[in-house]
């Protein structure tokens, strides 16, 4: 196999040509969301799972049966959980690719610009001391609190580390990184206090949120979460140029006739917007944005204009197959999805990085 | 025409250049010379915009290019820089393609195996542009920066700023870069180079200015500013300017006293 991957990575950028690699992808996450729909301790054969959604499209619901059971299942639990982890996979794996091009560097990951820590903080603050303010409030604002703090803390937390970073309208890549190592450590600090000072019960729900899991998915989550989402999926075509021409360098994007300071920063905003949404309603969920477009670079190359799309897809696919994972193997108990994600993210990627070396 | 008016660059405190007044004329090469630390690279980043002076002002055609978007500004110039990293394991055409900016079309595939066949890198655009030695890529470049320009013909003349676009090349290439510098000026364009060899300079040159210590010193033709004396102040050594028949060169050999 090595032999026949040499010769493919000596003849173009990837083993693919673009377009199939992109099939290929939107195979792979469709095949992917039907098995979500599918799969859990009541498992529907697939035309099973196809006859509800279609029922469900035309607006009929069985009322009774195992009809209703299968519409509940399916319209109520799976498709919204799907939904909204094709979302977040989605949005993760397009952020990281979208942040290693804009950091020249394919270890960038969101983390680095403080998205997880930040969301870490206002979502344990919102926890611990928004509790007791959340008896004062309607239920419905009650379940929303915690994804909107954690949203909120991440996006604020990277404007500030931007702003740290800049000087004379000039955003150093360099400094954001310190700064956002920096500020990373202090919401940890912030954090751990805060931990410290919980009950036991509002750390266990702090510990769950921070291994990630798509158990809480709602219609009310997806929406929140999809025109973050969808908007970072949009930009993609119009980032992707410029993201190819800061590969050069940015004084070389700049010659070629880009706005680079622009550039990065609706870069930034967009990350941190989509990977905020995606942190909020389903926790942190690692490895994904570093795993994925590694990935996706190896089969179709580096080229922005194809990469988006396909990491965005194949995010989708890896994130549904996670959580497939995540409900299957300690069932009926769920394992935290960022724990699968982890679990066979990380030692794929060693495995990818000593293969890699070898290769040369 | 591309002009430098009383130029400056302040760093920290340092004076890089002072008073800097250049003008990069279409169907002509100029080229800056100087001894290391001279604020050759500072000049060039100024040219290209890509730093703004302390004092003073870079114009293209009597407009401030301050005021140009970097796009407008792209398609009169192009900079070859003196080594690119490129992040991601890009092919070679792929590099020359972010030139052309219409990447996967057939035409676009069609003129980078053009652009590369120009840089004598005929039949490189499949290969990775990271298993390329260090003076292949500084032709990828040049094949991309030529591109550039191609794409953005208006019918204005376009401009090529190379920094120390031979550093890296063996002899044959040096030729190559410097008689692709020389069609470039032949069609009309300028052409604006740092090199660090006072003979290729000497060869190439249609204009020649001396930089030392962020000072323009001397320039003119060739033969004008090669000559002892100059030399000795840029540079500090003492040289001996001999000439065959076509232009002046410098032996280091002849460095007396140094």
């Amino acid at each position: 196999m090595s032999v026949q991957l040499r010769r493919a990575r000596a003849s173009g950028s990837g083993l693919w040509p673009a377009g199939a690699g992109l099939a290929g992808f939107a195979a792979l996450a469709l095949l992917a969301f039907f098995a979500a729909l599918a799969l859990g301790p009541v498992t529907l054969p697939l035309g099973r799972v196809a006859q509800v959604l279609l029922d469900g499209v035309g607006g009929h619901r069985a009322q009774a049966g195992t009809g209703l059971r299968d519409t509940v299942i399916v319209l109520d639990v799976r498709l919204p959980r799907a939904v909204l982890g094709a979302l977040v996979g989605a949005g993760t794996a397009a952020a990281g690719a979208i942040m290693q091009g804009v950091f020249r560097n394919p270890l960038a990951d969101p983390g680095l610009i403080g998205v997880s820590p930040g969301a870490a903080l206002s979502a344990v603050a919102w926890i611990v001391l928004g509790g007791s303010a959340a008896g004062l409030l309607p239920p419905e604002a009650r379940t929303l609190g915690l994804p909107l703090a954690a949203f909120a803390g991440g996006l604020a937390t990277t404007l500030l580390i931007s702003r740290l970073a800049m000087r004379e309208g000039y955003t150093s890549m360099a400094t954001l990184l310190f700064a956002g190592l920096a500020l990373g450590a202090l919401a940890s600090a912030g954090t751990g206090v805060l931990v410290f000072m919980a009950s036991e019960q509002q750390s266990r729900e702090f510990l769950f949120w921070t291994l990630g899991s798509l158990g809480g998915a709602t219609w009310m989550k997806v929406g929140l979460t999809a025109p973050f989402v969808i908007v970072l999926l949009a930009a993609g075509p119009f980032l992707a140029r410029g993201l190819d021409a800061l590969a050069l360098g940015e004084a070389e994007a700049f010659h070629l006739g880009l706005r680079v300071e622009r550039l990065k920063r609706i870069a930034l905003l967009l990350v941190a917007a989509g990977v905020g949404a995606s942190v909020a309603s389903a926790g942190v969920v690692g490895f994904v944005g570093l795993v994925v477009p590694h990935l996706v670079r190896l089969s179709i190359g580096p080229g922005h204009r194809a990469l988006l799309p396909a990491c965005a897809l194949l995010g989708a696919a890896v994130l549904l197959g996670a959580d497939i994972l995540a409900r299957l193997i300690a069932a009926p108990a769920e394992l935290p999805l960022g724990v699968v994600t982890a679990l066979v993210g990380a030692p794929f990627f060693l495995w990818l990085l000593r293969r890699r070396s070898a290769i040369g | 025409m591309y002009q430098a008016h009383d130029l400056g660059l302040t760093l920290q405190g340092k004076t890089l250049l002072h008073g800097i007044h250049l003008a990069v004329k279409p169907g002509a090469v100029t080229v800056v010379i100087g001894p290391n630390g001279a604020g050759k690279s500072s000049l060039l980043k100024l040219l290209a915009g890509e730093r703004r002076p302390t004092s003073g002002s870079v114009t293209l055609d009597g407009t401030d290019i301050a005021t140009l978007a970097p796009a407008r500004l792209a398609r009169r110039r192009a900079v070859l820089p003196q080594a690119a990293e490129v992040a991601f394991a890009f092919s070679v055409a792929e590099v020359v393609g972010i030139g052309l900016g219409t990447p996967g079309t057939a035409r676009a595939g069609a003129a980078i195996e053009d652009l590369l066949a120009r840089v004598d890198l005929p039949g490189f655009g499949h290969r990775r542009y990271d298993s390329l030695s260090g003076g292949e890529r500084q032709r990828v470049h040049l094949a991309r920066v030529l591109g550039q320009l191609a794409v953005g013909n208006t019918g204005a003349p376009r401009y090529l700023l190379l920094d120390e676009p031979t550093s890296s090349l063996d002899l044959s290439h040096q030729l190559l870069v410097l008689r692709l510098a020389r069609a470039h000026a032949a069609e009309g364009g300028g052409v604006l180079a740092v090199l660090h060899d006072l003979n290729l300079a000497a060869m190439v040159a249609d204009h020649l200015v001396l930089l030392a210590a962020g000072r323009l010193l001397a320039q003119g033709p060739p033969a004008q500013v090669l000559t002892d004396a100059v030399l000795a102040r840029g540079f500090g050594v003492n040289v001996r300017v001999n000439k065959v028949p076509t232009s002046p060169f410098i032996l280091p050999q002849s460095v007396d006293g140094a």
